[in-house]
């Protein structure tokens, strides 16, 4: 028990140095940049109407206030901080005055769920497909697997999803290629709005998966081709083990710990590649919001999308690293 | 060097399909340097014009001839994931070696700083750089900041290798010889870690590519240098698939989809090479 608290200590420390180094960077970025968000904003809003010069004037130094630029770095710094853990992240320019968390907050659930459901398909679908074929070496299907894994699995997110939808939307239309839900249900906890949920999930799901499968499978069956070789395999196959149980709670098992240790370094990855399936699909989660926030050039929401995506993946990378240790007894041991 | 070569060649089908198809599309890119259309140019030629022998790619509705266009993004795109994966390579081998063989404190701080650069979503972060530079973001500044983010994996690697090479007797014979520590790390270890780097190389260029397609396709890059991603967004913007100019989107996505399988064949199969296991059972030995 000991090892264990000491193992998840050490961990939390990390997740704390990498959310704090992840959003001084957001804000640095930001900050230290050329551009003056107030300029920018400015030259934004009156690109569009006529506006005199006094109302001008006003709106530069209300905008000046709003973001508090005419400050020292250190001390918008430090302010930053603070509002940040209140989640305060000012008024979004996209949706005025709406606040920016409350936006963010109201995407996060839909790339919380399709991410893991995603992940959770992608890494059970893979790793059990390359375990078995890195067992059964001389299996067909599982070299065809093999190859086709090897065909997608480099392709980027975009051009697969892209091919999804010119598919499934204009050659064989069967599910929906855009949003997160029918126009015509009422959201909450009925049947007509769950199952249009989750047809609206299956394509950047699926999509998710397609791209994401192949690394587990060609990842585990290297692995698997290497445990099959030593000792201890040979010995419970002369002894008459179950060749299934061999498979899974042997070979299998320890082959698992480096991919789990993959899987939380490959969560950043997979979470860039949901922000690109959920702008092809228009879904309604973080990346649409980051993008349309990038387009409308608000300034408050996209630090905001950026800081809580940082904060979401470092967190998820601790949620895994936490079970490492039950699959791993040295760890609790130690 | 060269056997090494002749053996993968021989031996690895993998490596031979995908030198193959890096080659093809290496060779297209080089083509763009005798281009005689200036590819930042538009409304050149005829728009629109299908596949045929005068066009061999086509014409997109921005009149400009796709074959020498994609040339020239091949050439941008390649010549972009190069300059990723040298500067990369530059810090993890850095970092990888001096870790490894210094260890103590060392060790542990490039580690941790590590850990912190693979736990980062590098995407919200690129995203963020446009936002702020805007158009001032061309593909050089673009790839140095790939580049910072693209080393952590595969210094833990070249991390690991040197943890061994630091106990291995020659090491000990440099160190009472009186060689410097840089000295040891570049003349002694850097050729143990040579094959993770090229290995890695590929990995790199292809992430890399990967990524600036992306961020190109939503319009988060410099969309008036032609590169594979500006391609894609221009045949976007102008609704290429619904408008049934499919060859402005088809011949690209192929041309991008042989690159990266390319890409990826040589990789795995470099990998599989420098581990004497595999490779001894590939060449039945």
């Amino acid at each position: 028990m000991h090892g264990y608290l000491w193992f998840v200590g050490k961990r939390a420390l990390q997740l704390l140095a990498v959310i704090f180094f992840g959003v001084s960077a957001t804000f640095l970025v930001t900050h230290l940049s050329p551009i003056n968000p107030v300029e920018s904003a400015l030259g934004r809003m009156t690109a569009r109407s006529v506006s005199n010069p006094e109302a001008i004037v006003a709106m530069r130094a209300a905008l000046t206030e709003l973001y508090g630029v005419d400050e020292p770095i250190w001390s918008q710094y430090i302010n930053f901080w603070t509002r940040l853990v209140q989640g305060d992240f000012g008024p979004s320019l996209l949706a005025f005055p709406t606040p920016a968390m409350t936006l963010v907050m109201r995407a996060l659930p839909w790339t919380v769920t399709l991410l893991t459901l995603a992940t959770l398909i992608t890494f059970a679908v893979g790793n059990i497909m390359g375990g078995l074929a890195g067992y059964n070496q001389n299996n067909r299907f599982l070299k065809a697997f093999g190859l086709v894994a090897i065909g997608i699995q480099p392709i980027p997110y975009y051009v697969v999803a892209f091919i999804m939808l010119i598919v499934f939307g204009f050659i064989w239309p069967i599910l929906p290629i855009s949003g997160g839900f029918a126009m015509n249900v009422t959201p909450g906890w009925n049947w007509p709005y769950i199952s249009s949920v989750i047809q609206h999930a299956t394509l950047p799901a699926l999509s998710l998966v397609l791209v994401g499968f192949g690394g587990w499978f060609l990842g585990m069956r290297a692995l698997v081709s290497n445990v099959v070789t030593e000792d201890y395999v040979t010995y419970a196959e002369l002894a008459g083990v179950k060749r299934s149980t061999i498979v899974g709670a042997y070979v299998m098992r320890n082959a698992l710990l480096p991919q789990l240790t993959a899987l939380a370094m490959a969560l950043g990855t997979v979470f860039s590649g949901t922000v690109i399936t959920e702008q092809v699909f228009n879904y309604p989660g973080l990346g649409s919001l980051l993008i349309d926030a990038v387009n409308a050039g608000d300034y408050s929401l996209v630090l905001a999308v950026a800081t809580v995506s940082v904060t979401a993946v470092a967190v998820s990378i601790f949620i895994v690293d936490l079970l490492y240790p039950i699959l791993d007894p040295r760890v609790r041991a130690e | 060097m060269f056997a090494v070569f002749r053996d993968l060649i021989r031996y690895n089908i993998e490596f031979t399909i995908g030198l193959i198809l890096v080659g093809v599309v290496v060779l297209f890119a080089c083509l763009s340097f005798f281009s005689p259309v200036d590819p930042s140019l538009i409304y050149t030629t005829i728009p629109d014009q299908p596949p045929s022998a005068q066009f061999w790619f086509g014409t997109n509705s921005r009149g400009q001839d796709m074959f020498w266009q994609l040339s020239a993004a091949f050439r941008n795109s390649l010549t972009f994931g190069l300059t990723v994966a040298v500067l990369s390579r530059i810090i993890s081998i850095a970092v990888g070696l001096t870790a490894g063989y210094l260890g103590g404190w060392v060790d542990r701080v490039l580690m941790f700083v590590n850990d912190i650069f693979v736990a980062i979503p590098i995407f919200p972060v690129l995203v963020l750089f446009y936002f702020v530079l805007r158009n001032n973001m061309d593909s050089f500044t673009l790839a140095l900041i790939m580049a910072c983010f693209g080393w952590p994996f595969d210094a833990r690697l070249i991390r690991s290798v040197a943890l061994g090479l630091k106990h291995r007797e020659f090491t000990r014979h440099a160190v009472f010889a009186g060689m410097s520590t840089r000295k040891i790390l570049l003349e002694e270890h850097l050729p143990y870690v040579m094959p993770i780097v090229f290995s890695t190389f590929m990995n790199n260029m292809l992430w890399s590519i990967g990524l600036e397609v992306t961020l190109a396709v939503l319009g988060f890059t410099n969309i008036n240098n032609p590169t594979i991603g500006t391609a894609l967004y221009w045949a976007n913007s102008h609704s290429a698939m619904v408008v049934g100019v499919w060859w402005w989107i088809a011949i690209p996505v192929i041309l991008m989809v042989m690159t990266f399988i390319g890409l990826f064949l040589l990789a795995i199969s470099m990998n599989e090479y420098i581990d004497p296991r595999s490779r001894l059972r590939r060449m039945g030995a």
